[in-house]
């Protein structure tokens, strides 16, 4: 209650002062509608014209313009506009060094009709518009910001929507000293306690170092704009002074790096509009909490489509590869998947699509890339995706093609063991409906791993070409005959490079024509829609992290 | 229903008993001489692969005759394949190791005990030796004897047997002229135009073209010269010039006993690179007179050569109506079904009789010409590049348009299938026909508008500007009609300003009903608390400002209900474009790869190709695919701040045009490369292409070797 009075003097106080000289336009006006009007309107210039030029010359928009495209038009109900900063030290009390709503624009609104909380920096200089570095202030996190955005994720926590925050942040504001840390802290606990509540994503869309990078990471998606957006924990310049490498912003956190190679984020987009509609269609597959089922769209689709092309994917010699994205494409509604990190650990594909209207998560390994082998990357991405399927009542469709897990001494000495348990791990807690079609290997461990049976999967298929076996026939006969009796090998294909030892013991529950496939799975889809399991109490599970 | 069954038809006649309810059934088994003739073949074996081996199986399976498909390693699951009886794989993808390979085909036959081969077209359809191998074999060879085979394939042989068979040759002189007045003297007995070229010098090379005497002395000259210099053989060839010719061909049909029938002419003058594109029967040229005259003189060289079976011979036909003998093709060629489709034959079906030796069962009276018929060949292949390059992938959507009435597709192809770099990238046949011309055209444009081919890149837009072009639709056509019509190569249609405000309009309309459907959820009960979740916030839009972008050009949109309901499915949607409004009306399954729109009373079929998040839309509208972007008024406004992103340098970086095998690469990392050098050559569908360096500049790295199988786009050598 202290701080909410605080919070109000400080309104209060912002309400007496005329804040900076965009506002300064009606000074002469005195009634208190006339001073809200005035107030509001400033507001809504946010930094004035020559920021939001500023803004604009970088290639990016404000944080207005931004909220503007992605909600449905006319929905975005705003909180907090009236906020201002706190602080008086370093001159930051000064009139030109404060604003309405303080760098971020807070609120709620409709994307396609449906509820989403949504935050939106507003990065850019208060001290000198002409500076254009946003290491000076702007856009940085006060206490009074922080405090925005944790009120609207507490109401979206309350009332069961998600949060998306559009971020642009210089990082901890400076002047401000432990109350600029606290406010992360604060966000961090409700990133904290909100996952698994309520989706969170998040959409970097300029520089975002520092303690910043924190919330993103805790969130469950992170989506980069292209050229303008970087993510890291020092800038080059640290880099530099520390180690003595020599980095680029966008080397060291650029959308590249971490689409490709840290798996930092999810996806990244051409641009900050490019960005925002595919957020707003990404937005349609997901559920608004964790209350909510998976979501069900008008479709057009027919539920009962064969798809014949189908049958002839899956090469005939089981050393070819193909792509997995076929199979999934021609399976799911209008043949539209929104990929998750479509670059990153290419050996396993994970992402949304539909099926009959309703959202399903598809991870599928991808025999094309590494022969579709489970490795560390592999393991972690397919483990986070399945965990938030999970936890947001997305039902599983897996399309298992995987030789093993990846030999080698780098992925025993990287802890290919601990990481491939998480993937397992996650499999195995499930408790959404989990389909499973085994288009051609299944080999090994890794057979366990991608939803089998024996982990709850609910519908387990194969197809014809299926071969679900320890090994692959060749490895398996040197075992078992050490290399003496080659002619051997004809005949572990005859008896295993197939679907029926694992039909026979039920674990597979039906070997089916591939064409048919999509029909089974959206029968079973209708069917497991009332599916309900539960796991022993506790506290929560411990994944081996 | 009928089916047949070794060489009779079974008939089952279903009967409605009792109000339809009940269906008696009574089979019968009669023998149908008539009809479907006698017995010929017990078992069949298709040498060739593709659309032509399952149109030859289709009329075996007619015939009661069991096929035997063979086929290469990447074509086990070929259609050919699944429609016939066996099959037997003859080695690996390239075809002169599988279906070239006469020893495994010739094992398929004795495994599989097939008594005749019917050879379709290419591969050994015209080998000589293969049709020894099977005779000494006791196969029967559906197509003629060796005989007539060898003696048309040799270009000089042919064009002697055609002089002494009273058949208008090209008239010429081939030999030694002594001074420019000989060259004028054979030049007039000729005729003129003639060509003049050195006899050496192969194809069009060094030749030279005159009008009159004047310019014969003057191309006596440089030939003579060229002759000696050039190839040391002093011989000239004096020929007739052939001015803007057209190719018509007449389809005969000939059997053992020395009976032959023309059956009507072929128009094959669409061409690119000498490959037939669209063809016709019967020709709007030809009036009966010469149609006779040319049939008959067919006819004369099939008797002279005792040719057997369907054959064809071509012919060059000026301005004039004069026509000249071209070569004679001893097979069924691509575009018989045109011919099928005027005189009611099944060619095949003929084929087979005569090879069994039965005498041709039609007189040369019964031979009708029952309307028109018009070809398209539908390539796999991109016409925005010189009339056609190859372009492979898979078929991920397919769907032929034989929901219309006179349609025919002969494919060998279906949905998920490869089109590999080993064989001719053609999907199909689409053939139309109809009592007249413009019915036949009118119903190949329907049918080219509701063909759904997706994965691979196709060339239904230029058939389709073909058809519609007025030089084609008046008949106005020659060998040279693409190259004329479209000097700077084929671009696309050209929209006119309706054109455009109807696409504008419909794609505007489409967007509007995807953000609609996107707005329709199905509110489930949470199982768990049996309560609804929090309800959506109904849109009470009814109007959309937009911005479409096409071709350059930026046109705000604005689509506003013109009735009550705003629907996704049932669209009936006032569009403003450029201050004009237009009614777009149309029911639409959004999941459907064809969408019937009426736009102000006229309704077309498009196909929506792709859309994506970012407002990009590909439409493909009156044959051609164009790409629009809409965004909401708001969107396109700051769109302009929106940062360029700078294309990537293409002159430093070779890419592969088209898929293929490399053939060669002449540098290695470290050369130094000039412009216009050539850097490496890539193979693709029997045609080479020499890939030259965009800039000077030194090899950085080359990403691809000799042998080496590339797709289209993929990285082949970078410059520093």
């Amino acid at each position: 209650p202290a701080r909410d009075m605080a919070a109000a003097a400080a309104g209060l106080r912002a309400l007496r002062r005329a804040a900076g000289p965009w506002a300064a336009l009606g000074r002469r006006a005195s009634s208190v509608p006339a001073r809200i009007e005035e107030k509001r309107r400033a507001a809504l210039l946010g930094g004035g014209p020559r920021r939001i030029e500023a803004q604009h010359r970088r290639g990016k928009l404000t944080a207005r313009e931004r909220i503007l495209l992605l909600l449905d038009p006319d929905s975005f109900d705003e909180y907090d506009m009236f906020v201002e900063h706190r602080c008086s030290d370093f001159g930051m009390d000064a009139d030109e060094n404060k604003y309405f709503g303080d760098s971020v624009v807070t609120g709620r609104g409709r994307i396609n009709g449906r509820l989403a909380y949504v935050f939106s920096q507003v990065c850019f200089s208060l001290m000198s518009p002409e500076i254009l570095d946003f290491t000076v202030f702007g856009g940085s996190l006060s206490g009074a910001h922080a405090q925005k955005i944790c009120k609207i994720m507490d109401q979206a926590a309350l009332v069961g929507a998600p949060v998306i925050g559009l971020n642009d942040s210089g990082g901890a504001r400076i002047q401000e000293g432990v109350e600029s840390l606290a406010g992360y802290a604060d966000i961090f606990l409700r990133n904290v306690l909100c996952s698994g509540v309520v989706p969170q994503i998040s959409l970097i869309m300029g520089p975002c170092a520092g303690g910043a990078v924190y919330s993103p990471a805790l969130t469950d998606f992170t989506f980069m704009v292209k050229d303008t957006s970087y993510l890291f924990i020092t800038g080059p310049d640290v880099v530099k002074s520390v180690t003595n490498e020599d980095v680029t912003q966008e080397q060291l956190g650029g959308a590249k790096t971490h689409t490709a190679i840290s798996g930092v984020a999810h996806r990244a987009f051409e641009n900050d509009i490019d960005a925002l509609l595919n957020l707003r269609e990404f937005f349609n597959y997901l559920p608004l909490s964790n209350r909510d089922p998976a979501p069900v769209c008008e479709c057009h689709d027919s539920s009962d489509r064969l798809v014949p092309e189908l049958e002839t994917v899956v090469p005939m010699e089981s050393t070819k590869a193909y792509d997995m994205l076929d199979i999934i494409h021609a399976i799911v509604d209008e043949r539209e998947f929104f990929e998750i990190m479509p670059f990153y650990a290419r050996n396993i594909v994970v992402g949304f699509a539909r099926m009959n209207g309703r959202t399903v998560g598809i991870v599928g390994n991808q025999p094309k890339v590494a022969s579709g082998c489970l490795d560390i990357n592999s393991s972690v991405k397919g483990a986070r995706f399945v965990r938030f399927c999970d936890a947001f009542n997305i039902p599983l469709i897996t399309f298992v093609d995987v030789p093993g897990f990846l030999p080698g001494t780098s992925q025993e000495y990287g802890g290919i063991i601990r990481h491939g348990a998480k993937l397992l791990f996650a499999f195995a807690e499930a408790t959404v409906p989990k389909i499973t079609i085994i288009t051609r290997k299944a080999y090994g461990g890794a057979y366990d791993v991608m939803s089998s049976k024996h982990l709850r999967g609910d519908a387990n298929y194969a197809w014809p070409t299926a071969e679900v076996a320890v090994m692959g026939a060749k490895g398996a006969v040197q075992i078992i005959f050490r290399g003496k009796q080659t002619d051997a090998e004809a005949e572990y294909v005859n008896k295993f490079a197939n679907p029926f030892p694992a039909a026979m013991r039920g674990f597979v529950d039906d070997i089916i024509q591939p064409s048919t496939t999509r029909k089974r799975i959206c029968h079973d889809l209708d069917v497991l829609a009332s599916k309900a399991q539960s796991t022993p109490w506790k506290k929560h599970a411990n994944i081996p992290l | 229903e009928t089916w047949p069954s070794r060489g009779y038809t079974n008939v089952l006649v279903k009967m409605p008993l009792s109000e339809g309810k009940e269906y008696g059934l009574l089979m019968l088994q009669a023998t149908c001489c008539f009809f479907f003739s006698l017995q010929t073949f017990e078992k069949l074996l298709v040498a060739n692969r593709g659309e032509i081996a399952c149109r030859v199986i289709k009329t075996c399976k007619k015939m009661g005759i069991k096929t035997v498909a063979i086929h290469s390693d990447v074509d086990a699951n070929a259609v050919h394949v699944q429609m016939a009886d066996e099959a037997a794989c003859v080695g690996p993808a390239p075809s002169g190791q599988s279906y070239l390979n006469m020893d495994a085909i010739m094992g398929a036959i004795r495994r599989t005990g097939a008594q005749a081969v019917h050879p379709g077209y290419g591969f050994l359809s015209e080998n000589r030796e293969f049709a020894k191998r099977l005779a000494s074999e006791g196969v029967t060879f559906v197509g003629p004897d060796t005989h007539a085979i060898q003696a048309m394939g040799d270009k000089i042989e042919s064009k002697l047997l055609a002089k002494n068979a009273k058949v208008n040759t090209i008239p010429g002189f081939d030999g030694v002229v002594k001074d420019a007045d000989e060259a004028v003297r054979i030049a007039r007995e000729i005729g003129y135009p003639v060509m003049i070229k050195a006899s050496a010098g192969g194809g069009g090379k060094g030749m030279r073209i005159a009008w009159d005497d004047e310019e014969t002395r003057e191309g006596f000259r440089f030939s003579s010269q060229e002759a000696a210099s050039s190839f040391g053989d002093d011989r000239l060839l004096i020929e007739k010039f052939i001015d803007n010719p057209r190719h018509i061909e007449i389809q005969v049909l000939a059997d053992k006993h020395g009976n032959a029938l023309w059956l009507n002419e072929r128009e094959c003058s669409i061409q690119r690179r000498n490959q037939k594109v669209v063809e016709e029967a019967p020709s709007t040229f030809l009036d009966p007179e010469t149609r006779r005259a040319m049939g008959e003189q067919a006819v004369a060289l099939a008797k002279a050569v005792k040719y057997s079976s369907a054959g064809t011979v071509e012919f060059l036909v000026d301005s004039s109506k004069n026509f000249y003998f071209l070569e004679m093709n001893t097979r069924l060629q691509v575009e018989h079904p045109v011919t099928e489709c005027i005189t009611g034959l099944d060619l095949v079906q003929e084929m087979i009789r005569v090879a069994k030796g039965y005498p041709l069962r039609h007189r040369q009276t019964d031979i009708p010409i029952n309307g028109w018929a018009v070809e398209c060949r539908v390539y796999a292949e991109d016409p925005y590049k010189s009339f056609g390059l190859p372009s492979i992938g898979k078929l991920t959507q397919y769907q032929e348009p034989l929901h219309l009435p006179s349609v025919r597709v002969d494919s060998g192809i279906q949905q998920g299938s490869d089109i590999s770099i080993y064989y001719d990238p053609m999907i199909s046949k689409l053939i139309t026909y109809g009592s007249n011309r413009a019915e036949a055209l009118k119903r190949m444009e329907e049918a080219l508008d509701n063909y759904v081919i997706r994965g691979v890149t196709h060339n239904i837009s230029l058939l389709r500007e073909v058809i519609i072009h007025p030089r084609f639709v008046q008949g106005d056509i020659s060998t040279k009609f693409l190259p004329e019509v479209y000097p700077d190569g084929f671009k696309g249609h050209k929209l006119t300003d309706p054109e455009r405000r109807e696409l504008l309009a419909t794609a505007a309309s489409l967007y509007v009903a995807e953000q609609l459907r996107s707005q329709l959820f199905y509110i489930l009960q949470d199982h768990a608390s049996g309560e609804n979740g929090i309800p959506l916030a109904k849109s009470q839009r009814s109007s959309w400002e937009l911005s479409v972008n096409l071709e350059d050009g930026v046109y705000p949109v604005t689509v506003s209900k013109s009735d009550s309901t705003f629907s996704p499915c049932l669209v009936s949607q006032q569009v403003e474009v450029d201050g004009m409004k237009l009614n777009v009306t149309g029911e639409w399954n959004l999941a459907s790869p064809l969408l019937s729109v009426t736009v102000d009373g006229t309704q077309r079929t498009i196909q929506r190709l792709s859309r994506d998040a970012s407002g990009n839309l590909s439409i493909q509208f009156l044959g051609t695919v164009y790409k629009l972007q809409i965004l909401s008024q708001a969107a396109a406004e700051l769109s302009k701040y929106m940062p360029e992103k700078a294309a990537e340098d293409t002159s430093s970086i070779l890419r592969s045009p088209m898929p293929g095998t490399v053939v060669a690469v002449s540098v290695k990392p470290g050369d130094t490369v000039s412009e216009g050098q050539e850097i490496c050559v890539i193979e693709a569908m029997k045609m080479q292409n020499s890939l030259a360096a965009a800039k000077t500049g030194k090899v950085k790295a080359v990403h691809c070797r000799a042998g080496d199988t590339v797709g289209e786009g993929d990285l082949l050598v970078e410059l520093e």
